[in-house]
């Protein structure tokens, strides 16, 4: 009855893109890499669109969850089977349209931005091979396939961070971007070893329907994989400990940053607790963690973004805190929410990435705010969509992010009195968003421009239609209302939890929450509009919460000094010259020793004359023959050799 | 059954004995040797593919076998048959010894004769070693393939030779004196070499269960040595940093994992259960001290020796995991981490060779001149580090989850540390020598890939993506021979005691994998 939907070329389109560019690259022509480049993201997305046809209201929908299995399985060992299959649900589906959809935007909008680099092609094909993996790792149908997609965007990360490798700050990004993904990924592969020692399966289906036949099975260690999960997806989504190689990230590109860094990669971790959330559905335990980990996240990621100058470190701290808002829906066991966010996020994150490549691209490479400033009038398209994203970050009605934030908001209000602490934590952090974003918005479009080197102006077509279409997205991506999100998303991520509080109660809230964003507005407004003399002197007044916040709380250099540094020092003193040269290596010449025997031989052997080595060789080599044919030679005409005196 | 069956392990062993005599008769005349040599691994590498072409899975037993009397007495047979364990070991070391030419291609300048007659000396000793299936002709190519690789050390090595190949020599030639006692007094006491008999004899438990665990251990420390195990790895990075490139890419590793798998956990298996514990402790610190080591490293040769301690000790954990799966899973990674190892040796060489330092801190931003050289060693410190759907992957994985599941939690949660260590070791390299400013070394003209480097390297990294996303292509065959050796009196005594001719015995009757877990797990008392 259905039509295929060919959910595998979803992923391999890119994949060919990104071998295309990455082989040939280098010899083709500008307009035909831009070409492959661009055809690879767009024929996924149609291909994501036509599954979506049903939702959108063309033809009848598919049925949900598909289901594709590639006819060979991928390993298949002993007791270890795994499949590639890959699975379109409402969740990956919702997903896809966000991955494929503003992935697309900002391929498009990379042709004007990288259009000058010397490693266009290169460039392109990286990009490609990112939306390979972050397809597959949205469409797997396993744990193992999640996890090739989660190390591969990993690895398209660390690619596209360290893009221009000559600067020795991208290169380090890129490789600490890697390392501490590595030890989220660490988890996470001790997470898939307890699942497989478990359920004997890694097919998230399986997986659910065993769970569905043991009702009475919570806790323990249910809790235990949830946990391992969750130290995967702090990894990779940048959240509290691990949260440290996303602000350094934003040495790669500003497209890269938009995409990968804003508005799917990072919140691949949301994406993995919702796909696994009959699992932490279980554990109660682990979603108190989730939802902990989520809202300190968020509050300590913004108070960090207060303190930054660099326009794109302040953007990459409020991804983090955003993400963390998104982990707290998780955590309160609203997913839907908690997708619901990642979706508007993903319209006005990548808008603000955007934005401030076309203000950076304006400046000529310029990301220092200070020296910014007065470019409302000079760049009028990006001003005013980058006013709808901040509008929308903000959480101000009508605007997208308010309709999301505000849900997840909610959830948490109704989780008890911890949940209400929690939402206490999420509105706080709601005022410094919109003081950091409003700070941000200040500084670069208003007031006077304090560099004058620069000569800014607006961006080419093919950066700007990105930034129009994004900017829509962001004023209208919420209008949908949790309501029917939410009853979208039950059959994926199961219904929402029925609101305990009157509609009273939603209302007040939600009016509190836009209060609270404007009132961080107008804290902005007169600090760094009206009196922009004000924030010197305070920091004159406290010069030591501002040192600790500006400096990011130390925390680089606490990791480096607690674990980089003793890890480093420890082997190279410790180990390399104590272990291995004195005790190790003592040890074998103490025993060499009684050997000095055969070493003297050996001295002798080595006289260093060419024509003793070659009679040596050539008398090794005629032995070895003799001893290896005489006797075969001897046994055809009935001669046994004898060695032995049996 | 295809004609050339029965002599194409013959052939295998005769080509390169056959090139290296040719090489010593013919004069020395520019790259006359090295064109040789490179025909004759060429050839003997085409050879090895009929092994897989014509290999029968699922059949159990050794396939491609022969067996003759060669000596009477002591009864030596030239006993030679692969299986699923050993068949892609033999075609892996096909794969080598071309990349070992080209890698040798132009840093041997000198007695270029000696250098490439030995080596191919060597190539036959290797495939002895993973052919024999006669004790003794087992151990004489065992021995075989230390005397060239020690003469070539001592000739050859870039920075210290002889001092290198007396350490060398010491550590690798002293744990082979017992391995022969041993094999001889299993001789002595059961009439025979005969690998498949042994195995019989000794499960039937006619033999002295005191003096067997120490010709286990001697079996053991030999092997343990080669692989090498923590901590027995002395000799392993002097000889990276200092053997001829080709050399030291085939002397660590495959050999003595194989070696453990076949004759130390296939002939002992009681023993190798008493032993595992401490051995699965070794094989993790080894994880871990070697990965420690390598990020400590000044020297790109000794930190890939430290790396390649590290990934052979997950390779032993498997083994001594004793689990089938697990075995399944040390095989696979043996032979990608032979392909991987490969690649790199030879790129390593391209710069140390181009630039004549392999000191890391010389370099710096040599991607923007080489882009090819840093492209394929991205790729291949990507497989190396286990990156999904490349090489190493499927195997580390396998062995993790495997240890994990059934054999140790902790032991296997310890191991995967290494994920974390090996990316950062692996990756700061790339690091150091690719990226960053342009050192002034790095200024130094110095030519990209060459056609014969690009004609290696482009397929074997296509083979290491092939190896991590249709693994079945190996892993089916590989399974028909990895399979738990006869542990009980039992399964002996209905044969009877087999004749001369091992035949169709080369297969055990099969024990339960449970079984075999439970007893790693509980120890021997249980089946007492």
């Amino acid at each position: 009855m259905n039509a295929p939907l060919h959910l595998w070329l979803i992923p391999l389109l890119p994949f060919a893109g990104f071998l295309l560019n990455g082989i040939l690259g280098g010899r083709l022509p500008k307009p035909l890499v831009t070409a492959i480049g661009l055809l690879a993201p767009l024929a996924s997305f149609a291909l994501v669109v036509n599954a979506a046809r049903g939702l959108i209201g063309f033809g009848p929908a598919p049925a949900m969850p598909a289901v594709e299995t590639c006819p060979f399985p991928w390993i298949s060992v002993g007791t270890l089977h795994v499949n590639f299959s890959f699975v379109l649900d409402h969740l990956s589906l919702v997903m896809l349209l966000v991955v494929t959809g503003v992935g697309f935007l900002i391929h498009l909008y990379s042709v004007g931005y990288m259009h000058d680099d010397p490693g266009y092609a290169r460039y392109f094909s990286y990009l490609n091979l990112f939306l390979f993996f972050m397809t597959t790792l949205v469409l797997a149908g396993n744990v193992l396939l999640m996890f090739v997609g989660w190390e591969g965007v990993g690895l398209a990360s660390y690619l596209l961070i360290g893009f221009w490798f000559q600067k020795k700050s991208a290169a380090d990004a890129g490789k600490k971007a890697f390392i501490v993904n590595r030890i989220g990924d660490f988890g996470f592969l001790i997470g898939i070893f307890l699942l497989l020692g478990n359920f004997g399966t890694l097919t998230f289906s399986e997986i659910s329907a065993k769970l569905a036949a043991q009702p009475a099975w919570t806790g323990g260690i249910l809790t235990a994989i949830c946990l391992c999960l969750l130290v995967g997806a702090t990894g990779k989504s940048a959240q509290l400990p691990l949260y440290v190689w996303l602000p350094d990230a934003m040495e790669g590109p500003t497209p890269v940053s938009a995409l990968i860094h804003a508005a799917t990669m990072v919140t691949a971790g949301v994406y993995m607790i919702a796909r696994t959330h009959f699992l932490f559905d279980r554990s109660p335990y682990a979603l108190g963690v989730v939802a902990i980990v989520g809202a300190a996240t968020a509050f300590f990621a913004a108070t960090m973004g207060l303190a930054q100058n660099d326009i794109k470190r302040v953007l990459a701290y409020s991804t983090i805190s955003q993400l963390g808002y998104m982990f707290l829906g998780c955590g309160v066991a609203a997913y839907s929410a908690a997708i619901f966010h990642l979706m508007t996020h993903a319209f006005f994150k990548a808008l603000l990435f955007l934005a401030a490549g076309s203000v950076i691209h304006a400046m000529g490479g310029e990301q220092d705010m200070r020296k910014m400033g007065g470019l409302r009038t000079k760049l009028p398209v990006t001003f005013w969509t980058m006013t709808a994203a901040v509008f929308a970050i903000c959480g101000i009605f009508p605007f997208a992010g308010f309709f999301s934030k505000d849900a997840i908001l909610y959830a948490a209000f109704q989780q008890g009195a911890g949940g209400k602490a929690l939402w206490f934590v999420g509105l706080v952090t709601a005022l410094l968003t919109a003081l950091y974003m409003f700070r941000l918005w200040y500084m670069t479009f208003f007031g006077e421009m304090r560099s004058h080197d620069a000569h800014p102006h607006e961006a080419p077509f093919t950066m700007l239609a990105p930034l129009v279409i994004l900017g829509i997205l962001s004023v209208c991506g919420g209008w949908i209302g949790i309501e029917r999100f939410g009853n979208y998303l039950a059959p994926a991520v199961g219904p929402r939890i029925a609101s305990g509080v009157g509609g009273h109660t939603e209302l007040w809230l939600s009016i509190l929450a836009v209060l609270v964003a404007l009132e961080g507005w107008l804290i902005a407004d007169k600090y760094y509009r009206r009196k922009p003399e004000r924030p010197a002197q305070l920091v004159s007044h406290m010069p030591g919460v501002y040192n600790l916040v500006a400096n990011k709380y130390y925390v680089d250099e606490l990791y480096g000094a607690v674990f980089v540094k003793p890890l480093l020092a420890g082997s190279r003193y410790l180990l390399d010259w104590v272990v291995d040269t004195a005790i190790l290596g003592g040890a074998a010449w103490f025993l060499g020793g009684i050997a000095t025997f055969s070493g003297a031989i050996l001295q002798r052997w080595q006289s260093g004359n060419l024509r003793s080595y070659a009679a040596w060789l050539a008398a090794g080599a005629a032995a070895l023959l003799l001893f290896a044919l005489i006797p075969f030679l001897l046994g055809t005409y009935g001669i046994h050799l004898h060695w032995a005196g049996y | 059954m295809n004609q050339y069956d029965p002599i194409i392990l013959t052939l295998i062993l005769l080509v390169p004995i056959a090139g290296a005599i040719l090489v010593a008769l013919l004069p020395d005349r520019g790259k006359l040797p090295n064109w040789i040599a490179l025909l004759t691994s060429l050839l003997t590498f085409a050879f090895t593919l009929h092994l897989p072409a014509h290999f029968i899975t699922g059949q159990p037993g050794f396939q491609f076998e022969i067996d003759r009397l060669w000596i009477v007495n002591p009864a030596i047979y030239y006993h030679v048959g692969v299986d699923g364990l050993s068949m892609w070991l033999v075609v892996l070391t096909g794969l080598l010894a071309p990349i070992g030419v080209v890698a040798s291609w132009n840093a041997i300048q000198s007695r270029r004769k000696i250098f490439y007659s030995l080596f191919l000396v060597q190539q036959t000793a290797i495939f002895g070693v993973f052919m024999a299936l006669d004790l003794m002709l087992y151990y004489g190519f065992w021995e075989l393939s230390l005397v060239p690789m020690a003469v070539l050390i001592a000739m050859y090595g870039r920075k210290n030779g002889p001092k290198t190949a007396l350490k060398f020599f010491l550590f690798t030639f002293i744990p082979s004196a017992p391995l022969l006692v041993a094999i001889l007094w299993l001789y002595a006491r059961t009439g025979t070499f005969n690998f498949v008999e042994l195995q019989y004899h000794i499960a039937s438990g006619i033999l002295p269960a005191g003096a067997l665990s120490w010709v286990a251990l001697a079996f053991l420390f030999a092997f343990a040595v080669k692989v090498p195990l923590f901590p027995l790895h002395g000799w392993l990075s002097d000889t990276f940093a200092d053997a001829p490139v080709a050399m030291a890419m085939i002397v660590a590793g495959k050999m003595g994992l194989y070696s453990m798998l076949r004759f130390h956990v296939g002939l002992f298996p009681r023993q190798a259960r008493y032993e595992a514990p401490v051995l699965i402790a070794l094989a993790v610190i080894g994880i871990l001290y070697g990965a420690c080591m390598a990020l400590a490293q000044r020297d790109f040769w000794r930190l890939l020796a430290f790396g390649a301690l590290s990934h052979f000790g997950l390779v032993i954990l498997a083994i001594y995991g004793l689990t089938v799966t697990g075995w399944n899973g040390a095989v696979y990674q043996i032979l990608s981490l032979g392909v991987v190892e490969g690649a790199v040796f030879l790129l390593l060489a391209v710069l140390e060779q181009r630039y004549g330092t392999s000191e890391i801190a010389a370099y710096g931003g040599v991607a923007a001149r080489l882009p090819r050289t840093a492209t394929y060693f991205v790729i291949a410190t990507l497989t190396m580090i286990g990156l999904p759907l490349l090489g190493n992957f499927v195997g580390e994985f396998t062995i993790l989850s495997t240890t994990f599941t059934q054999v140790s939690r902790g032991w296997a949660i310890a191991a995967a540390v290494s994920v974390i260590l090996s990316a950062s070791y692996m990756l700061w390299l790339v690091q150091r020598v690719f990226y960053g400013t342009e050192s002034t070394l790095a200024t130094k003209p110095a030519a990209d890939l060459r056609f014969g480097e690009l004609a290696i390297l482009t397929p074997l990294a296509v083979l290491m993506l092939v190896m991590g996303v249709a693994p079945t292509l190996w892993l089916h065959s590989i399974e028909s021979g990895v399979h738990p050796p006869p542990v009980s009196a039992a399964s002996a005594s209905l044969r009877g005691l087999p004749g001369p001719k091992s035949g169709d015995l080369g297969h055990p009757r099969l024990v339960d994998s449970n079984q075999l877990t439970q007893l790693a797990k509980n120890g021997p008392e249980v089946q007492r």
